[in-house]
């Protein structure tokens, strides 16, 4: 194996300019499929964060008996996906209007009598915070014969969220693209390098190396310029990272979210990616080069 | 060879053609070449010494007809297995091909690592080549700063340092001066000598003349005649 490396090594060496140009292409088509990996899980994150505080918030019907509430409130945490049911009576709800109001509270003070209803505050488990979930749990609430309104806010999240479905499933698809083409350029700059090389390669066959002999180093060349380019493409992204964040942030991290950078195992996934778009291309351009 | 022992007919080939579309290069060859044999297939340019020899080590396949080597038909070996079966020949090529980017001793040492024998092994074994066809103190150098005459004692130096049983030199001093060509072929007689089986494919008369060994004569890819001298 280690001939084989020393093999590779020197091959680089050789053909510096084709590898460099091997490299920045893997090293761009990472970078690009990175930025979109990046943007997703920053996004994801964001998702997140809104979800953690979406909440239904259900309004009775004026006459609702005083006691049918326990009995509400115990029917609403026996449905699937609820965590907690807090009742907030009328009362308790005008005083929480005064105090988000302050400076216009005297307003509230003209009123004759309290208009708002006796309600409660849903809060879901932390798997059935889907949007898809949320509305289901919804309509089950607003079927109950005391409840008026139901409202679970952030309406918007839905259509947020099939957008996001969307850029993904495009991101994917665009992830599946660059692929193929680093694939597609990495072939064909070693079947460059081949073609510069035939000659040496016909020698060696003609001498009775074995294909595996004149193919490895090529392997351990494609995967090396696969890492090298996932690495650099990676860098680029990083240094785009920083430089985006610091502005960016400002207006975000007000809140619980904080953008970041791709974790560790995604990373390790980008490059090992790499590294097989590299070892694909030499196998795509070896079984045509090394046909009998 | 000597004239105490069983002829071997390491090479046979039976009723063999060549041929490029509706040119014939080789046609109905039947020839045995014998083990440990100093032979010498002559001809003109184009007669096809360098096709016959080509069809040993498989790279042009037969039009038609059988090739034996060692045992071996040719026609019926596996793809996997040529390499193993180029293992048997020392090649010495008309134009050197020498790796230009690899050192004199890379391109012999090539022939040992492809055999994936240990690196201890191989220079021992290098080292000892070299110093046979006396281009030990040119190790370092790359092809292209050597002479036709230094290109090519590296060359049989690739060919031999993986212990072939049969030698097949093309042209071998062809391009060489009166000189380096008379060192080459002694070189040549030399691993004959210690019981390697030399074939060359030469219209040199004069070194024919010379040598001493059998004559396979082609015309116009034709088995003209074989004769001893």
């Amino acid at each position: 194996m280690r001939l084989y490396l020393k093999r590779a090594i020197q091959d680089i060496r050789q053909n510096r300019f084709l590898n460099a140009v091997t490299i920045i292409t893997i090293a761009l088509s990472i970078l690009i499929v990175s930025s979109f990996a990046l943007f997703f899980i920053n996004t994801s994150d964001l998702m997140n964060t809104w979800r953690e505080g979406v909440r239904i918030m259900v309004y009775l019907m004026p006459a609702t008996p005083a006691a049918e509430i326990p009995g509400l409130q115990k029917k609403m945490l026996g449905m699937y996906g609820v965590h907690e049911v807090r009742f907030i009576s009328r009362d308790d709800a005008l005083k929480q209007l005064r105090g988000q109001m302050r400076r216009q509270s005297a307003l509230l003070e003209n009123l004759k009598e309290n208009p708002l209803p006796d309600g409660f505050e849903v809060r879901m488990i932390d798997a059935s915070r889907n949007w898809e979930k949320i509305e289901k749990l919804a309509v089950q609430i607003e079927d109950l014969p005391q409840v008026e309104e139901v409202e679970y806010g952030r309406k918007w999240l839905g259509r947020f969220t099939n957008i996001f479905n969307l850029f993904t499933l495009a991101g994917y698809g665009l992830g599946a693209l660059f692929f193929v083409a680093a694939v597609f350029f990495v072939a064909n700059t070693i079947r460059l390098v081949l073609y510069t090389r035939r000659d040496e390669i016909e020698i060696m066959r003609l001498v009775g190396a074995e294909d595996q002999f004149i193919k490895i180093p090529f392997y351990i060349e494609g995967i090396i310029q696969g890492a090298l380019g996932g690495i650099i493409g990676l860098l680029l992204l990083f240094i785009v990272f920083l430089a985006i964040s610091s502005n960016v942030a400002q207006d975000f991290t007000a809140g619980p979210f904080q953008i970041r950078f791709l974790p560790l195992h995604i990373l390790f996934s980008i490059i090992s990616s790499s590294m097989i778009v590299g070892w694909l291309g030499c196998l795509v351009s070896l079984k045509q080069f090394l046909k009998p | 060879m000597t004239g105490g022992e069983e002829k071997y007919a390491i090479v046979r080939l039976f009723h063999v053609y060549r041929s490029y579309g509706p040119k014939n290069a080789l046609v109905d060859i039947t020839l045995d070449i014998y083990k440990n044999e100093f032979l010498f297939i002559s001809g003109p340019s184009g007669a096809g010494k360098t096709t016959l020899l080509k069809l040993l080590y498989i790279a042009e396949p037969v039009s038609d007809g059988q090739i034996l080597v060692d045992g071996m038909n040719l026609s019926r070996i596996p793809r996997k297995k040529i390499p193993f079966l180029r293992r048997n020949f020392g090649i010495v090529f008309q134009d050197y091909k020498l790796i230009p980017t690899k050192t004199v001793y890379e391109n012999v040492s090539l022939v040992l690592e492809a055999k994936g024998q240990k690196q201890r092994m191989i220079q021992k074994k290098v080292n000892s080549v070299l110093r046979t066809v006396g281009m030990e103190q040119r190790l370092n150098a790359l092809p292209p700063s050597l002479s036709g005459g230094e290109q090519q004692r590296v060359a049989i130096a690739r060919a031999v340092v993986g212990d072939p049983k049969i030698i097949l030199a093309d042209e071998p001093t062809g391009s060489l001066d009166t000189e380096s060509a008379g060192f080459i072929f002694n070189l040549l007689k030399g691993f004959h000598t210690r019981g390697t089986t030399v074939v060359i494919a030469t219209h040199d008369r004069e070194l024919i003349r010379k040598s001493g060994g059998r004559v396979v004569n082609l015309n116009a890819g034709r088995l003209i005649e074989t004769s001893d001298i």
